[in-house]
């Protein structure tokens, strides 16, 4: 493999591809007449898409004209933190502190997630124009304040991760829900992972970049389960875990455990370990929701935000009752209202409770929200349960 | 790449300072200045007096407006500035961080406007 790519890296990650593919898929169609042959015919085809994706990202590279005229500015200076890899030394680039939250989190998603303006505005509730004229500034700002094209120093990268984490962590977010599309884009989330493993190998002793690695690999692991046949969405509590990536699975308490072990808690580690609980769960009925419903107590505490006390109060709804859930929603009201989810899962709560009409209002209001179309048909088919004959 | 660093802070915060804590603070900006030059980023800088010995003018409508202290009333106060020579906007702030102005302040960094000898920017 080596010596048809001339890279050992993509060689090495190329043939592990293929060992997990092997797992995936021999277990259902049976093993093939030549297991050796197999392994290398896909482990190659791994390597060309990989190979293929990486030229598209160097002509992408290439149309942001002001990054390669920074890249001749640190001249002499060699990459002191040993990582050659183009996709790191852009992505510390596109989360330059310099630059606001949203137009770093903007021009990650552009320049490493492919995404449209358009599809990068509708994730973040804003108008296309408003979005096109961040990402314009951005630029502009890296070009004309010189930003440096590269990694930060070693001194430099303890301050500089979490904004990266941040960002990275709202890839994957696109790619496990995308906005438009199938509901599932997993090159976005393969890409989210594989940048976080990369900083996890630059970092090994930060907690938070294994803690993030966590979540991803553990989130990911449904991916086979969340969708139908025909692509419809499926809900954690209905999915066919047998069809859960175990394998991935496990890599994800493994990491998690490791990060744990430095006492350094964070916000990407408790939603890891919200993440383990569901998936130790053999069945939904086995979810430890209380557990689950401290860990987002603390999460509340330490990184406050609506969404999480959202999330807060759907555990607690699990684990005391539909009632106290609901009682819980009153308060975001105001915030969470352009959220669909918010909807959707005070929706879910009144139908739990029979309270059909005050359930199909809220399965409504969440459809005037929801872009993705399968998240569309879910709320469709629940809207049609409350209201049926 | 040239920058102009602003530098802000309370005026009212220096001026119970000790003979000794005067002479201290000013070997640090002395400090400061020649780790400027050794870098070879230094091209300028000065300290200001206080807003109380400023005057503002403004000309509107042919007249000339002048007025007794700064543009504007703000929290902190411009102090002083540094105009500097960098590679990359990190080597700036680096410098805006070694800057001996405490716990208190704020610098904001400003890419300075080149012109090449036609007289566009370069």
């Amino acid at each position: 493999m080596i010596r048809v790519l001339g890279d050992f890296d993509l060689a090495e990650d190329a043939v592990q591809d293929a060992f997990a593919q092997a797992m995936r898929v021999w277990p259902e169609r049976g093993i093939p007449d030549n297991p050796g042959a197999w392994i290398t015919t896909t482990a190659r085809n791994r390597a060309i898409d990989r190979l293929r994706r990486e030229r598209t990202l160097r002509e992408k590279t290439a149309q942001l004209g002001a990054l390669e005229a920074l890249e001749s500015l640190g001249g002499d200076e060699t990459d002191v933190s040993g990582i050659p890899d183009d996709r790191l030394r852009l992505i510390f680039t596109c989360c330059h502190p310099a630059l606001r939250m949203d137009a770093r989190v903007a021009l990650t998603l552009k320049t490493l997630g492919g995404l449209t303006t358009g599809e990068i505005a509708r994730a973040f509730l804003v108008p296309e124009p408003t979005m096109a004229q961040r990402l314009v500034r951005a630029k502009h700002k890296i070009r004309e304040a010189a930003i440096p094209y590269r990694v930060p120093p070693a001194e430099l990268l303890p301050e500089r991760l979490p904004g990266v984490l941040a960002v990275l962590y709202l890839v994957f977010n696109e790619g496990y829900a995308a906005t438009s599309g199938p509901l599932v884009r997993t090159d976005l989330c393969d890409e989210a992972i594989r940048l976080t493993r990369v900083l996890g190998t630059l970092m090994p002793d930060e907690p938070e970049a294994a803690g993030l690695l966590a979540l991803m690999l553990l989130q990911h692991s449904h991916r086979d389960a969340r969708t139908g046949p025909r692509g419809e969405l499926v809900l954690l509590e209905d999915q066919d875990r047998a069809r859960w990536d175990h394998a991935m699975i496990d890599e994800g308490l493994a990491t998690l455990d490791r990060a744990i072990v430095a006492r350094r808690p964070g916000p990407y580690q408790l939603q890891g370990a919200i993440a383990a609980l569901h998936a130790r769960a053999p069945r939904p009925e086995d979810t430890d929701w209380p557990q689950i419903a401290a860990l987002y107590d603390r999460l509340a505490e330490s990184s406050p935000s609506p969404v999480v006390e959202l999330n807060r109060a759907v555990a607690i709804a699990m684990a005391d009752g539909p009632e106290r859930g609901l009682a819980l929603f009153v308060p975001l009201e105001s915030e969470l209202d352009g959220y669909h989810l918010f909807h959707a899962a005070r929706a879910d709560l009144f139908r739990r409770l029979d309270r059909n009409e005050e359930a199909a209002a809220a399965y409504r209001r969440a459809l005037e929200l929801v872009t993705n179309p399968e998240q569309r048909s879910y709320l469709e088919r629940r809207l049609a349960e409350v209201t049926g004959p | 790449m040239q920058y102009i660093l602003l530098i802000y802070g309370e005026e009212t915060a220096g001026t119970a300072m000790s003979p000794e804590d005067q002479a201290k603070g000013l070997q640090e900006w002395t400090d400061y200045t020649q780790w400027l030059k050794d870098k070879g980023y230094y091209v300028g800088g000065d300290a200001l007096h206080p807003t109380s010995d400023a005057t503002t003018v403004r000309v509107r409508n042919g007249e000339t407006l002048v007025s007794d202290g700064p543009f504007a009333e703000t929290k902190e106060q411009l102090g002083g500035y540094y105009l500097v020579e960098c590679p990359s906007l990190d080597d700036a702030i680096e410098a805006s961080a070694k800057l001996p102005i405490g716990y208190r302040g704020s610098v904001e960094i400003r890419p300075v406007m080149v012109y090449d000898d036609e007289g566009h920017p370069s």
